[in-house]
């Protein structure tokens, strides 16, 4: 292993057997002796390949229950892979989460160096560092007290603080920034910034993408066990937010009961949406052309329609109904597009509801209440409900 | 890049640390004691209590009611070491076999060599044992009975092996624990019959003789009765008095194996704890 690697994942993969009903007693086990046990095998981790170098601040990101904790657990060495190896290069913190083995019954003092040595301190190291821990901590005038007495927020302050300590010279981090307050979250990133300059590997896992673009220098993206891409922060972030809205618009597919009423002389067959490339993506970008393409049956009926299109945020705000004032349709069409140049939207899924009416509005032919949904991936440092692309100029 | 000590047949997993785990192992252990006794008046004197009390119906029964006892010179003592001895056994093994359930949390989130909870386990046992002896020195200095230096030399040599023995059956009752709770009542049942097999509230001349090899081959009782033989009273039946051939150093040998094959079985369990508890 190259001196500058400081974790080799190669070919790891991780299988956990469920057993269709568990024996936990001998009873149950001799029972079911000559029946085969039935296993579901569950690939948590499957053939993971990446390197980290030392000092790189390295990212693991995924939905849950992607596998990243499990991979985080065989870095530290907590499972056992069921195919691969994982090499380490330098001493590890042996812990995914703070605080392990904290104990309510124990004063602040006693569980500081029951803590330490959990992570490995011995002694006289977390004698020697007892005050820093506590003033980190700011928890000073608590030192005696029985740590049942915190509040969670002090009691991750004074996790944070013993991990601190440990000094290995890779970091696994899982998570732990979700707690405390934001003053407390700053020095939290200090101590990361400064771990950094060191020259301290940190492989972080996390969900929030403001994180990892802000630090992470390789990112190494998740889904269903499998490696999807190891690529830059931005990428990453963006890849993330795909895969996000790719699971929430398969999640409001399935709730969405679609609501549909009309006399169905002239009716819809599908609704797309068209991408910048003019190629179905329910994922849209923000300032990226799209279009709305409805589809009809063939119909014999030959009126003007006018077509109802609006489209709602998730929480069901109405954010914008662009309609249609007359379209004719000649026979031999069956398209009717909707297209913007530049996307106003802003990240986020929305629904649209799409309906056909005849001219004046007296007839309903075919209306579907937020029937079909899309996502769109922001643009970085565009906030807000809506996209303006305005100039910014300087003048005298 | 240096292996682990203790991380055993896991070669997937190489990690270039040589950490000192002692100061965990001490850290538990400390914890643990200090919690047993927490929020009571008398905190560690109930680990005295216990033997004691045994100690005092045990003595009624079989000293002035039965008179088992009568004809064994010194016998409180001899009663005392004896409940002193297998009490510890009986807790540190008890114990043991719970412990990795118990601190399961530890397991599934931090890495460590799983053996350290059962290293840690014995040590709190054998705090609680170092306290017990405190009362039988008192009765010895009562009974005016002062062991010589070698004599405590062989006693510690003794302790040792109960160590051992010890150590060897928790290794196999905490991996397997792990898997078959039923162990909490096989281990339950094993403890009382081994109770009363392991002569220690009667004199082992009372036992007809074709038992009485069978029960000196348990290296519990081979334990006891040295013990007692060394400190208390020459006229002890041991297991070199009563087994004649060379089947007189299995009670020996069987600690030793314990421990090896237990170290074995628990190391090829531990890999998989962190899924299994």
């Amino acid at each position: 292993m190259a001196r500058d690697i400081a974790i080799a994942v190669s070919g790891v993969s991780k299988t956990f057997k469920l057993p269709h009903e568990r024996y936990s007693s001998l009873k149950q086990n001799a029972l079911h002796i000559f029946t085969k046990r039935r296993y579901s095998q569950f690939k948590a981790v499957e053939d993971i390949n990446f390197e980290v170098r030392r000092g790189e601040f390295f990212g693991i990101v995924g939905r849950n229950g992607c596998g990243k904790s499990t991979l985080l657990k065989m870095l530290a060495g907590i499972y056992v892979p069921t195919k691969g190896s994982v090499r380490i290069n330098g001493s590890l913190s042996p812990f995914i989460e703070l605080g392990v083995g904290f104990n309510p019954e124990l004063t602040a003092r006693d569980n500081v160096f029951l803590n330490g040595a959990i992570l490995g301190l011995n002694r006289k190291e977390i004698a020697a560092k007892f005050d820093d821990i506590i003033g980190f901590a700011e928890l000073e005038e608590f030192v005696d007290q029985k740590l049942k007495n915190f509040s969670s927020g002090m009691q991750v302050r004074l996790a944070f603080s013993i991990a601190i300590q440990a000094q290995s010279e890779i970091l696994l981090v899982d998570e732990v920034l979700a707690v405390g307050d934001s003053s407390f979250q700053k020095k939290c990133f200090d101590v990361f910034r400064r771990l950094k300059k060191k020259g301290t590997t940190i492989v972080f896992v996390t969900h929030d993408m403001a994180n990892v673009q802000e630090f992470c220098d390789r990112v190494l993206v998740m889904s269903e066990g499998k490696k999807l891409a190891l690529t830059g922060p931005d990428q990453a972030s963006d890849l993330y937010n795909r895969l996000n809205a790719q699971n929430d618009l398969d999640e409001m597919e399935q709730l969405n009961e679609r609501n549909r009423w009309g006399t169905e002389r002239v009716k819809v067959r599908t609704v797309e949406f068209l991408d910048g490339t003019g190629k179905p993506n329910r994922i849209l970008t923000t300032g990226e052309p799209m279009t709305l393409r409805v589809e009809l049956e063939p119909t014999k009926l030959d009126v003007p329609l006018l077509v109802g299109l609006a489209l709602y945020q998730a929480d069901g705000t109405h954010v914008a109904g662009p309609n249609s004032d007359g379209v004719k349709i000649q026979s031999g069409e069956r398209f009717i597009e909707f297209t913007v140049d530049k996307l106003p939207l802003t990240e986020g899924t929305y629904t649209a509801t799409v309906a056909l009416f005849d001219k004046k509005g007296a007839e309903t032919f075919d209306y579907i209440d937020k029937g079909f949904s899309f996502a769109v991936g922001g643009l970085k440092r565009t906030f807000g409900n809506m996209a303006l692309f305005g100039e910014w100029r300087t003048k005298k | 890049m240096l292996n682990m000590p203790f991380l055993g047949n896991t070669p997937k997993v190489e990690l270039n640390t040589n950490r000192n785990y002692w100061s965990m192992v001490r850290e538990l252990a400390v914890t643990d004691f200090k919690l047993k006794y927490q929020g009571s008046v008398f905190g560690y004197l109930w680990s005295l209590m216990k033997p004691l009390a045994i100690f005092g119906v045990l003595y009624l029964v079989f000293s002035v009611f039965v008179r088992i006892g009568s004809d064994i010179p010194n016998y409180p003592v001899y009663l005392l070491l004896g409940i002193v001895l297998w009490n510890y056994f009986a807790e540190s093994t008890n114990n043991a076999m719970r412990s990795i359930v118990d601190k399961g949390d530890l397991i599934r989130k931090v890495y460590f060599p799983r053996i350290v909870i059962l290293f840690s386990n014995s040590l709190s046992a054998l705090i609680t044992l170092v306290l017990n002896l405190l009362i039988i020195v008192v009765f010895m200095l009562v009974a005016r009975i002062f062991p010589t230096p070698l004599e405590i030399l062989g006693f510690l040599v003794l302790t040792a092996e109960l160590y051992l023995l010890s150590l060897g059956i928790s290794l196999f009752l905490a991996a397997l624990y792990v898997k078959f709770r039923d162990f909490a009542y096989i281990w339950e049942v094993a403890l009382q019959l081994l109770f009363y097999a392991s002569a220690i509230i009667f004199p082992l001349n009372i036992v007809p003789h074709r038992f009485l090899q069978v029960l000196t081959l348990s290296p519990i009782t081979q334990i006891i009765q040295d013990t007692r033989k060394l400190l208390i009273s020459p006229a002890t039946i041991t297991t070199f008095d009563s087994v004649h051939s060379v089947l007189r150093f299995v009670p020996y040998a069987i600690p030793i194996l314990l421990v090896v094959l237990g170290y074995w079985y628990f190391e090829r369990a531990a890999s998989h704890f962190a899924e299994d508890v």
